[in-house]
């Protein structure tokens, strides 16, 4: 039935003699197309000189022509010095030694430059250097070509010149002086002696000035007990390569407690040694913790207890050490606390007790254990000041600040806006300053609500000075001319104190004045210097009161949330990192993120849940965090092994937002419930909505009782001279059993010629904090894939740490749990099992990158021959040749190739280093940037063992034993990784290789990998 | 006047004489001037010049200059910072004059040498060169007749095929004519066409596309393989180095501006630093006299001689850098992709290879250009034949003996050493 409705688009429709209408109907353009304009004028086109003929010939010859010119290959220009400077030969690397001390890490590295561009940074392996470049160390080159620094002063947010900064501030400072207005320094820990000494200068110029300094991760009350029982601000040293038996309550030594730094004498005490009664000996290492830590992971025995548990375990442990008998709570494991205080009152002098807990009583008691037990690790005398902060004065700065008292407040290089706890207080604050100035290399919480903001150069732009600890002087030289118009703090109080030496020049003076047996010069080469002598120092405290303070400790609530700093982003500083986002957690795997640590049994009483969805990324729970009424929401929760139930840890240094890529703003921000800079705090939980999606590079977290991938073995057992702990897979062979690597299906090479490289990798020295795989991302310009690409197990490291987790109690209770299963179901129950995590479960990390096999399954199944080995051992790939397959990957038993599904350098969708001008000046130049469509994987650095040959050969010299590096055996500190040639009988590897802990990993499989790895002996 | 270019014997014997002729004329000195050209060139001329300022003062009608005092010019040139010090006006006020910079002393020149030297630079400026044109438009003229008998000689032979051909017509014509008038029979065999029967046979036709293709395929295939293959690329340069005349004429080692060639990946372009080591002092480009230049004239050397001092910032007038600099964009013209690792030093310093193996006759060149193809079957052409300089590098010593007693020969190839691995050259 047909409609009589009648549809209209507009009122006037319904008007029947509307001309609108008509003309609408009518004319499709509203207005004339002005054609006429163009094709009107009859006389003008026909005396044209061009014919539509020939219109289409100079279509056809631009369009020819444009063709053709794109067939010639672009014009390169190479622009040489003008005037060339001695020391740079390009093509060739320059080494500076320097030091970097930005407030959270110390530690003298070496700067790789190439054509004055610092690329890479590798360890100071000079003796007596302070050495150990950790993950952030390694990744701080980068922060240098940050896109997003500042990059000129800024007074009130606008551009400006230092001369016009300068007017500014003096002008304050008189004002201030005048007045008497209070002047205030805000600074993080510089431990700088020609700072402390300007500083000096300074406040002699301005009476009223006075020197805060500020940890955004605070060691306050270590450095409080220190003071106490030693009469210096600083903190006491350990040497753990003295050490028998480590207690470690709560200190993540391997971390970055007080510092950190501790790897590498830790390590050389972890690997097996034979002592002279012909056992091999090695630490004992107990930790009682919260939180899963390095350390933790790292232990023989680890106990998981909550803060007030700690204390009592502490208190426990001195009673025993001491011969005290103050009375403390009970906790779950006391049988094993005092099984660990006997064996450390054992050790006597060998033992050694550290403690984390943010508690002035209970780092008194540390000292009163050491000094009982006369601790050979434990080196009071040895001052270290690489954390000055002091909450009180900071707190009493607030509250000035908040009354108007401050006149003029300087800081350089801390961002408490975003790191207090009561950051919008200080921003408050600060509006009852007459005038801020912030020394920062970032635009960050703090510059911007500063009056100026003062661009501060990065380390390897600068001069400096450092005392990491007593008698240990350390120099900070620039590697290259700074990229902005900026300045360092020193140089801006050496002008507005009216000196006019260069700060450089200040440095030398100093230097020269402290350290009497090097010239500076040599100091500047080595990056370090010794002076002055360590005298005998013991503790003046009265410790009784100090155990029963302690002892009092109770749990209040039903949660603590306890704080950590990641082994990637530390105090946070280096948030714009891309390298450190993607980096890892060593612990949790997770990259890109911080959350929340719950044990399995909160999780569960909460209703918190972990899941792998359908992509393959793992999903967790949102929680609300509230302390002391202030909330933090939608904080992903991940559930961890290992975790004390009843206590929840949370990372420090995410959830920024300020001068970060969109794409680095991730995470929560904890320093806003760090009350009073405890790191214990009373929370209360509740589960949140939605879930959360991590970026977690492993997903699978146990062995599955497969004790072929990780040998382990326990010491005992290691020393009763049996091969029980390194069973080699047999195969039969003419009906004989005989050993897998014995046996060789393929026409073997000969690979006794020249030189042949093997890595060694001992899982006993590998403390799994990561340095090598960011020196590998340095040195190989491995690229960021970001978050989501992370998820989908797209990430692009070629060098992986792998991380397990015991089922059972220990790894050997998963194997003897897959023995005792009987029958089809039980088989199938017990498996089900093994793929979930204990409680407190052991922890073991594998280091797993290109095996470089002999008889690679990879090679045989390239279609275009584009992975090839070579007779050095290497298997090489050829990027250029290859096509994309990704067959090798499918082949490959180790799971280490790694396909560029995307560009990842100037492609806006991965706007990270490689997307910009500035970041990819870090990139290494004589290792391809890789496109798209091609796999790519370790290649035992082929670059850096050409190039030690090829000096070698320029020199005229065979190559000397253990010459030849790789990135990541160079920045192991631990001693885990060796690189080297097994063919060059003095090197290292060579014993490495055949000594008897060492195996390959599935070996099995015949294919003769050139990695070996060592069996991870437990000393429990 | 310092000189760059060929110096043949006769530019010299014309020299000499015009010496000889002007130092009959020039009386007063009965001195011998061409000793004192030589004199010049070896002590004076690395920092005076005889017409323009250098370190020193141009010393060209210096005695004029010092009213003919040669007795003080003596004592200047033997001693000039004892002069100095003697407080003689004169020399202080010349000394300050010149930047304090101290003349070297002179003891070893006797007054006969010093005289000679004098006479030397009181000679007449000698005219520019005039670049007659005879030699050259009879040297082109001679060009021209050559191309012209050529024509000549192929004019003629083209006639005189023509001839041929219409002669065999003109027999053919009285053959038919012949038969014609003679009456003879002559069969006309119908024959299929040779195109026709080549159609029909199929067996025929499909070869011959199979070869059609495949000889179109190698072809089109090398005209692929030459793309991105910049062989005899010589691009416009924005400063007109000739290496001809450094590497050639003047025989300047190519390590002493490419020094990074012994120790770096790279060769190096040369700092601009490294051109003045010498063209501090070389500032123009007199050529020899007579000789013709072509299209690059001295002046044309000269001036862009001038574009480099424009380019470091070096003021020739004063002797001094302005600090100004403009640094130069050459166009780069060997260009490896960023997927092959190159190194100079290996090739030049640890194989001792000539750089002429690789970048061809480049002291024959004068605009440089690009002499190999810079491919990778080049590259591994060369592997496969060129031995290793094993002797005298401690490296090889362990490798050889094994590697030797391996294949069983005494000599290495590259190849044999695993230089033709990929991973060697791609990473």
């Amino acid at each position: 039935m047909a409609s009589n409705k009648k549809y209209w688009k507009s009122v006037e429709e319904l008007n029947e003699n509307s001309s609108i209408v008509e003309t609408l109907r009518d004319n499709e353009f509203v207005e004339e197309i002005p054609t006429d304009e163009f094709l009107g004028d009859k006389d003008k086109l026909s005396s044209s000189s061009t014919t539509r003929r020939d219109f289409l010939k100079y279509v056809g010859f631009s369009t020819a022509a444009a063709t053709l010119a794109a067939c010639e290959g672009p014009v390169v220009k190479s622009i040489p010095y003008v005037v060339q400077p001695d020391e740079i030969v390009p093509g060739v690397a320059d080494y500076y030694a320097t030091t970097v001390a930005d407030g959270f890490d110390f530690v003298n590295v070496l700067v790789k430059t190439r054509e004055g561009r610092p690329i890479k940074i590798d360890n100071n392996k000079l003796a007596g250097a302070y050495s150990g470049a950790n993950a952030r160390v390694n990744a701080s080159v980068l922060t240098m070509y940050d896109s997003l620094r500042l990059k000129q002063p800024k007074v009130s947010g606008k551009d400006t010149t230092w001369d016009d900064v300068d007017v500014k501030v003096k002008a304050s400072l008189e004002d201030a002086k005048s007045k008497g207005g209070n002047i205030v320094l805000l600074t993080n820990t510089m431990a700088s002696p020609s700072t402390d000494k300007l500083i000096g200068e300074f406040v002699a110029a301005y009476p009223t000035a006075k020197h805060v300094v500020y940890d955004a991760v605070s060691s306050s009350s270590a450095l409080d007990a220190y003071e106490k029982a030693y009469g210096t601000r600083g903190l006491a040293d350990y040497d753990f390569s003295q050490a028998d038996v480590i207690v470690s309550v709560d200190a993540d030594f391997l971390g970055d407690w007080q510092g950190g730094g501790y790897d590498s004498a830790y390590a050389q005490k972890r690997i097996p040694k034979r002592n002279t009664d012909e056992r091999k000996v090695m630490s004992k290492h107990i930790q009682l913790e919260s939180n899963m830590s390095l350390s933790g992971a790292n232990a023989d025995v680890r106990l998981p207890l909550n803060s007030a548990d700690l204390k009592a375990a502490l208190v426990k442990i001195y009673n025993i050490v001491v011969g005290a008998n103050v009375s403390t709570n009970g906790t779950a494991y006391d049988e094993a606390i005092k099984k660990a205080a006997q064996q450390l009152k054992a050790a006597g002098s060998n033992g050694v007790l550290v403690s984390g807990i943010d508690d002035v009583n209970a780092q008194l008691l540390v000292f009163a254990i050491n000094e009982a037990l006369g601790s050979k690790a434990f080196l009071p005398e040895q001052t270290k000041f690489v954390r000055q902060g002091n909450d009180a004065a900071v707190a009493q700065l607030i509250k000035d600040m908040t009354a108007g008292k401050v006149h003029t407040l300087i800081m350089s290089n801390v961002n408490p806006v975003y790191s207090l706890a009561n950051g919008e207080a200080f921003a408050e604050a600060l509006k009852n300053v007459d005038l801020s100035v912030d020394f920062s290399m970032k635009e960050d919480e703090t510059a911007l609500v500063s009056t100026i903001a003062a661009a501060a150069p990065h380390y390897l732009e600068s001069w400096g000075d450092v005392v990491i600890k007593k008698g240990h002087y350390s120099v900070t030289q620039p590697t290259i001319r700074p990229l902005f118009d900026t300045r360092q703090f020193q140089d801006a109080l050496l002008l507005w104190t009216n000196n006019n030496t260069p700060y450089y020049d200040y440095v030398k003076s100093v230097g020269q004045a402290t350290i009497s047996n090097k010239t500076w010069n040599k100091i500047v080469h080595d990056g370090f210097a010794t002076f002055g002598d360590l005298n005998k120092v013991s503790a003046n405290a009265d410790f009784t009161s100090a155990a029963n303070a302690v002892a009092k400790a109770k749990k209040e609530g039903d949660f603590e949330l306890v704080f950590y700093t990641k082994t990637g982003m530390g105090d946070g500083q280096q948030a714009n990192n891309p390298w450190l986002q993607e980096f890892p957690d060593p612990i949790s795997r997770a990259s890109w993120d911080n959350y929340a640590t719950v044990a399995r049994v909160d999780a569960e009483a909460l209703g918190i849940v972990n899941k792998h969805v359908a992509n393959g990324g793992l999903d967790g729970s949102y929680i609300t965090l509230t302390v002391n009424g202030v909330t933090l929401e939608n904080v992903p929760a991940l559930i961890q092994p290992g975790q004390a139930p009843g206590t929840i840890g949370l990372a420090f240094g995410y959830g920024r937002k300020e001068a970060l890529k969109k794409d680095m703003q991730v995470g929560v921000n904890a320093y806003k419930l760090y009350f009073n800079a405890n790191k214990v705090q009373t929370v209360s939980v509740a589960k949140g909505n939605g879930m959360h999606e991590f970026a977690c590079v492993q997903l699978h977290n146990t062995l599955m009782s497969r004790n072929d991938i990780i040998k382990e073995t326990t010491a005992d057992v290691f020393n009763a001279n049996t091969e029980e702990w390194n069973v080699f897979p047999m195969v039969s062979y003419d009906h004989q059993n005989v050993k897998a690597r014995t046996i060789d299906i393929w026409e073997s090479f000969d690979r006794t010629v020249g030189h042949h490289f093997n890595l060694s990798i001992d899982l006993n020295a590998c403390t799994g904090c990561g340095a090598c795989v960011i020196a590998c991302h340095a040195e190989n310009n491995v690229p960021v894939v970001g978050k989501s690409e992370v998820r989908r197990s797209r990430d692009m490291h070629w060098l992986r740490i792998d991380r397990y987790y015991s089922s059972e109690d220990t790894f050997d209770g998963d194997v003897q749990k897959k023995k005792d299963a009987k029958g089809l179901s039980e088989y199938r129950s017990a498996f089900y099992d093994l793929e979930n995590p204990a409680d407190n479960p052991q922890v073991a990390f594998q280091p797993v990158m290109c095996q470089h096999c002999n008889h690679a399954p990879c090679e045989t199944v390239c279609p275009v021959a584009a992975t090839s080995h070579g007779r050095q051992g290497q298997n090489h790939m050829a990027y250029n040749r290859c096509v994309g397959t990704r067959y090798c990957a499918n082949n490959c038993p180790y799971k280490v190739r790694r396909f560029n599904w995307f560009l990842y350098s100037q492609n806006n969708e991965f706007d990270f280093n490689m997307n910009d001008d500035l970041g990819r000046m870090v990139l290494n130049p004589d290792v391809v940037v890789r496109s798209r469509g091609v796999m790519e994987k370790c290649s035992l650095c082929i670059q850096m063992t050409q190039a030690t040959i090829l000096k070698a050969k320029n020199e005229g010299r065979a190559v000397r034993p253990n010459e030849f590096e790789t990135a990541c055996s160079a920045a192991c500190s631990s001693g885990a990784m060796v690189f080297g040639d097994v063919n060059d009988k003095d090197s290292d590897i060579v014993e490495l290789v055949e000594s008897d802990r060492s195996y390959h990993l599935l070996e099995h499989i015949g294919t003769k990998p050139n990695v070996v790895y060592h069996v991870k002996v437990r000393n429990v | 006047m310092k000189k760059v270019g060929n110096h043949n014997s006769f530019s010299k014997i014309l020299f000499f004489c015009l010496a000889l002729m002007l130092s009959f004329t020039t009386i007063s000195f009965a001195q011998d001037a061409a000793k004192g050209k030589e004199l010049f060139n070896s002590k004076c001329a690395a920092c005076h010049k005889l017409d323009a300022k250098s370190t020193g003062p141009a010393l060209r009608g210096v005695v004029e200059r010092h009213d003919g005092d040669v007795e003080w010019l003596h004592k200047w040139i033997k001693s000039s910072s004892s002069l100095i010090k003697s407080g003689d006006a004169t020399a202080v006020k010349l000394f300050e004059e010149w930047n304090s910079v101290p003349m070297n002393d002179f003891p070893e020149l006797s007054d006969e040498d010093i005289d000679n030297i004098l006479a030397y630079t009181s000679e007449e400026k000698a005219a520019a060169p005039v670049v007659t044109d005879s030699g050259a438009s009879s040297q082109g003229g001679a060009s021209k007749a050559d191309a012209v008998s050529n024509i000549v000689v192929l004019g003629a032979l083209v006639v005189v095929l023509l001839m041929l051909v219409t002669m065999l017509f003109s027999v053919r014509k009285v053959l038919k004519k012949v038969i014609e008038t003679n009456g003879f029979e002559h069969e006309i065999i119908q024959r299929t066409s040779i195109w026709k029967a080549f159609v029909k046979n199929q067996f025929l036709v499909i070869v011959s596309v199979i070869v059609m293709v495949l000889v179109g395929s190698y072809f089109a295939f090398g005209y692929m393989m030459q793309i991105g293959v910049d062989k005899g690329y010589e691009p416009v340069q924005p400063i007109h180095f000739s290496h001809k005349i450094h590497a050639g004429d003047n025989g300047i080692d190519c390590k002493y501006c490419h020094s990074a060639a012994r120790s770096s990946k790279t060769s190096g372009i040369p700092s601009l630093n490294v051109c003045m080591n010498c063209h501090k002092n070389i500032s123009e480009f007199t050529g020899e006299a007579g000789k013709d230049y072509g299209k690059y004239t001295p002046e044309f050397y000269t001036g862009e001689i001038q574009k480099l001092y424009d380019a470091v910032g070096w003021d020739a007038d004063a002797q001094k850098y302005t600090g100004k600099e403009k640094p130069v964009k050459w166009v780069r013209i060997h260009n490896l992709p960023d997927f092959a690792y190159y190194n100079h030093s290996q090739h030049v310093n640890v194989a001792g290879l000539e750089c002429q193996t690789c970048h061809g006759p480049v002291e024959e060149m004068e605009i440089m250009r690009q002499h190999s193809p810079l491919t990778m079957g080049w590259c591994i052409d060369c592997h496969r034949k060129t031995d290793v300089k094993l002797e005298n590098n401690e490296y090889y010593a362990k490798i050889h003996k094994e590697l030797a007693g391996k294949y069983n020969k005494e000599k290495l190839t590259v190849a044999d050493m695993g230089g033709l691995e990929c991973g060697k050259c791609h990473y």
